[in-house]
């Protein structure tokens, strides 16, 4: 009970902190709110790209098709050197032979041309089909395959896919840098706001601890006040992030560009996200108060 | 019994200048003790090392069975329930009336509304300023916004009453009404120590006389035997 009624004291402490230089929260909440909205762009963009990168990870193939005269024995070396490639997640081989037959019984036409040939007319090529774990690295790894002796042509995703995911890991990249200075120039201005609450209440707090209020109960109001600015710095995002990625949903049809690129879903997604915001206001917020509290509330 | 006692009490400020020197000092429960003395001999600092204001550099503080000199700082507030404080600048809240001062000192340590009700008015009752509850400091005279200060201190019924020349802003007459209400709280049980330079005062009063002189104390009269011209050659 007693600790309750001391807590809602700090709580209505930690709001008339809030108000009392409403300008500078006002700075501190306005400077969360930027922030969070950042974070809001980095942390859609970055899920979204995991994916998609996931799902198209899946899908894209290097093909290399070797000479149509490859004999067995040279095959076999290709698929060595195949194996010792990084980044390699399967491949599968098809022979001359498998390749024909799959043409053949696609079609009535194909069949009949196709039986007409000898088997050195056959210009069909036996295939690797290759799959990778890094999407990124698509290019590099098909640049090598190509290089293999024997490889004729190599053929994936047409660049486009690979290109797409390279642009976007390089905004989130940015992203993070962004995010990182601009949480420290928050809680930079978060510590000044506190400070300037913890001068202002210089009297009360010497009063406080000549009556006998514990340390733990000076502090906490300054805390929560921090927390506070977080908590408010963090609506304007929320409904950014709610409003703005079902618009976005809605209005690509849930996909990029091409079907390949799926966005996530905006439920629960979006209100996923809503919570880590908060989360992240409040964090920040109480660490830029913490600081304030270590150096400048003197008990 | 004592209330309080040091022992071989020393304090060195950062600054490298001792203000108490190898102090030994008991006081009684109930004792009302006048601790005198030229300015920077020491006073201030005594008494400030009994609420655990500052630490003493080395020797032993025990207050109401504290050991005040070993007090961790996140302890202090313990020590500080137990005893109050007034001083000559009364620090009061000027945003705040006479009753949410006061009250302030219970609602800081989470006392329940009706309980704080019935303790602020029986306090302000016994300053006299129950009628000025309402008011706000900037509205009171020296004299009344003093008692309101004291009312704050003694509102949670403290064991030791630690005042730092409370008449020091005060004019004569004013002092002795003060003086009146102190006598009031010490008859209740209270324990009081007061740092004055008021010497009318002191003459007045005939309490137990401590008088300080560069960190030490050069007299301490007992209770009746102070006369005023004891401390003239230390002027
Ligand atoms: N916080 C401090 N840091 C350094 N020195 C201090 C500090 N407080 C007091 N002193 C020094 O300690 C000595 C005693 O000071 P103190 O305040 O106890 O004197 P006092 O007897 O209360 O004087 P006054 O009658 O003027 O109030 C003085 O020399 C003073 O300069
Ligand atoms: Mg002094």
């Amino acid at each position: 009970m007693k600790a309750l009624r001391i807590l809602s004291r700090n709580i209505r402490d930690s709001f008339k902190g809030v108000f009392r230089n409403f300008s500078l929260s006002l700075a501190s909440i306005s400077c969360i709110t930027i922030t969070l909205v950042v974070v809001a762009l980095s942390i859609v963009l970055s899920i979204n790209v995991n994916n998609f990168t996931t799902l198209v990870e899946k899908d894209v193939t290097i093909v290399a098709f070797l000479r149509s005269d490859i004999k067995e024995e040279e095959a076999i070396e290709i698929e060595e050197k195949l194996k010792s490639l990084d980044n390699l997640e399967k491949y599968t081989y098809h022979s001359k032979q498998e390749v024909t037959d799959e043409m053949k019984e696609s079609s009535e036409t194909f069949k009949s041309v196709m039986d007409s040939w000898s088997e050195s007319e056959n210009p069909l090529q036996p295939t690797f089909e290759v799959k990778v774990n890094d999407i990124e690295g698509i290019g590099e790894v098909a640049k090598s395959i190509k290089n293999i002796d024997g490889v004729e042509t190599v053929k994936y995703g047409e660049g486009m896919i690979e290109q797409l995911i390279t642009v976007f890991n390089t905004v989130r990249k940015i992203g993070y840098g962004v995010v990182a200075a601009l949480i420290l120039v928050t809680a930079f201005l978060i510590t000044n706001t506190i400070k300037i609450t913890i001068f202002s209440r210089k009297r009360e707090i010497e009063i406080m601890r000549l009556v006998g209020a514990s340390n733990l109960n000076i502090k906490i109001p300054f805390i929560l006040e921090g927390l506070l600015l977080g908590v408010l710095g963090s609506i304007i995002p929320i409904g950014v992030t709610i409003y703005g990625y079902n618009y976005l949903y809605e209005h690509f049809n849930g996909q990029l560009f091409s079907p390949f690129i799926k966005l996530v879903k905006p439920n629960p997604f979006s209100l996923q996200v809503s919570g880590l915001l908060v989360i992240i206001g409040m964090l920040v917020g109480m660490f830029g108060s913490w600081r304030a509290v270590r150096k400048y509330l003197k008990i | 019994m004592d209330l309080i006692r040091m022992r071989k009490v020393k304090k060195t400020y950062k600054n490298g200048v001792t203000a108490i020197y190898d102090l030994d000092l008991k006081i009684k429960k109930g004792q009302f003790v006048f601790v005198i003395g030229s300015t920077g001999c020491g006073k201030s600092t005594l008494i400030k090392m009994l609420y655990r204001e500052e630490k003493p550099t080395s020797g032993n503080i025990v207050v109401g069975g504290l050991n005040v000199a070993k007090l961790r700082n996140s302890k202090v507030y313990k020590l500080r329930r137990k005893i109050g404080v007034v001083f000559q600048d009364f620090k009061l809240l000027n945003k705040n009336t006479v009753y949410e001062n006061v009250a302030f000192a219970l609602e800081v340590i989470g006392e329940p509304k009706n309980v704080i009700h019935e303790k602020v008015i029986k306090s302000l009752e016994l300053v006299g300023l129950k009628h000025k509850a309402n008011n706000y400091p900037t509205h009171l005279s020296g004299g009344e916004q003093q008692r309101v200060a004291i009312a704050r201190a003694i509102v949670n019924s403290p064991k030791l009453l630690i005042c730092d020349e409370p008449t020091g802003n005060l004019d004569p007459e004013t002092s002795m009404e003060i003086m009146k209400v102190l006598l009031e709280i010490n008859k209740m049980g209270t324990t009081i120590i007061m740092v004055t330079h008021d010497t009318e005062i002191v003459n007045k009063l005939k309490k137990r006389v401590i008088l300080l002189d560069s960190g030490r104390i050069v007299k301490d009269f007992e209770e009746g035997t102070y006369n005023h011209e004891s401390i003239k050659n230390f002027k």
